[in-house]
């Protein structure tokens, strides 16, 4: 009667072992924390990518609507992915498109811009990718959502998709 | 002549001890850096990694240290930006009192087990 107890515990346990491991397998190997809390925007001064003068944060966000930070760079082929996204996105009146240049050459960077089209309303380099720690990004693509009090109230890892976009509206309503 | 000399010591100790203080703020980085997880190879920490997130933590690190900032005001800040999981040696806090205790929960409830054996072997001897 023991042994048969004692067998049952085990393959009881291997069983839970099994589930919980075969569950890990489809889960992605990457861990990224949730945004719980809203965050205010970092102070900063940032190269303008089409004057090369220096601008600070009070001044690219001195608008009082949503805006959008979008990291972007030209060697980044998700981002590509995404910029017919932006574009549209664009067009909606009640944001601002801020883009994020993020370790790139200029020059590849400005033949981006030509070949796909400009959504930005605002575009900042960040050589180093220092600005990008700044936001709390990972890497690129990613994008931020900052809301009329200047606060970070959502963030998007990876290229944006249709969803992603549905939801970006819903935000900036 | 010994005005020279004198001024030789005072500068080989003053140089000396900007080294030492170099070499003091380079030892702070390497150990910040290596308490630092790399988000982007979850295995690895910052000092190790050679991802961009790494190389760009590397450069915040380095700069916050010449900014003056102490070792916990920079974890600080990238818990502000990354939340706990980004340090490897996690703060206690509502999130982690699991983590904490639990050992020690296991080493007591352990503990009285075998204090518990202990005594009934030794009132079964008698």
């Amino acid at each position: 009667m023991k042994n048969k107890l004692n067998l049952f515990v085990v393959i009881i346990f291997l069983s839970f072992c099994f589930v919980i491991f075969y569950k890990g397998l489809n889960n992605p190997n990457t861990y990224s924390p949730k945004i719980k809390d809203k965050k205010n925007i970092p102070i900063f001064e940032a190269k303008d990518f089409n004057s090369s003068s220096y601008l600070n944060s009070e001044k690219i966000f001195e608008e009082d609507i949503f805006y959008i930070v979008n990291i972007w760079a030209s060697w980044c082929v998700p981002c590509r992915t995404e910029h017919p996204l932006l574009m549209k996105l664009s067009k909606n009146h009640s944001v601002k498109l801020v883009g994020l240049n993020y370790k790139d050459s200029l020059n590849n960077a400005k033949n981006f811009i030509n070949e796909f089209g400009n959504p930005y309303s605002q575009i900042i380099i960040d050589n180093d990718g220092t600005l990008s720690i700044e936001f709390g990004a990972y890497g690129v693509p990613e994008t931020f959502i900052i809301d009329k009090n200047k606060m970070i109230i959502r963030k998007f890892i990876g290229p944006i998709n249709q969803e992603i976009l549905e939801q970006i509206k819903l935000i900036i309503k | 002549m010994k005005i020279l000399k004198i001024f030789l010591i005072a500068f080989l100790c003053l140089s000396f001890s900007e080294l030492k203080a170099d070499e003091n703020s380079d030892e702070l980085k390497s150990k910040i850096l290596k308490n630092i997880r790399c988000l982007i190879c979850q295995g690895q920490s910052v000092y190790d990694s050679e991802s961009e997130f790494a190389s760009s933590i590397k450069l915040i690190v380095d700069r916050k240290i010449n900014e003056g900032l102490k070792e916990d005001q920079i974890y600080n800040f990238l818990r502000g930006k990354y939340g706990d999981w980004v340090i490897y040696n996690p703060q206690l806090n509502k999130n982690t009192y699991v983590l904490w205790l639990l050992p020690l929960l296991l080493f007591l409830f352990g503990g009285v087990i075998i204090y518990k054996k202990k005594i009934s072997n030794k009132k079964n001897k008698i």
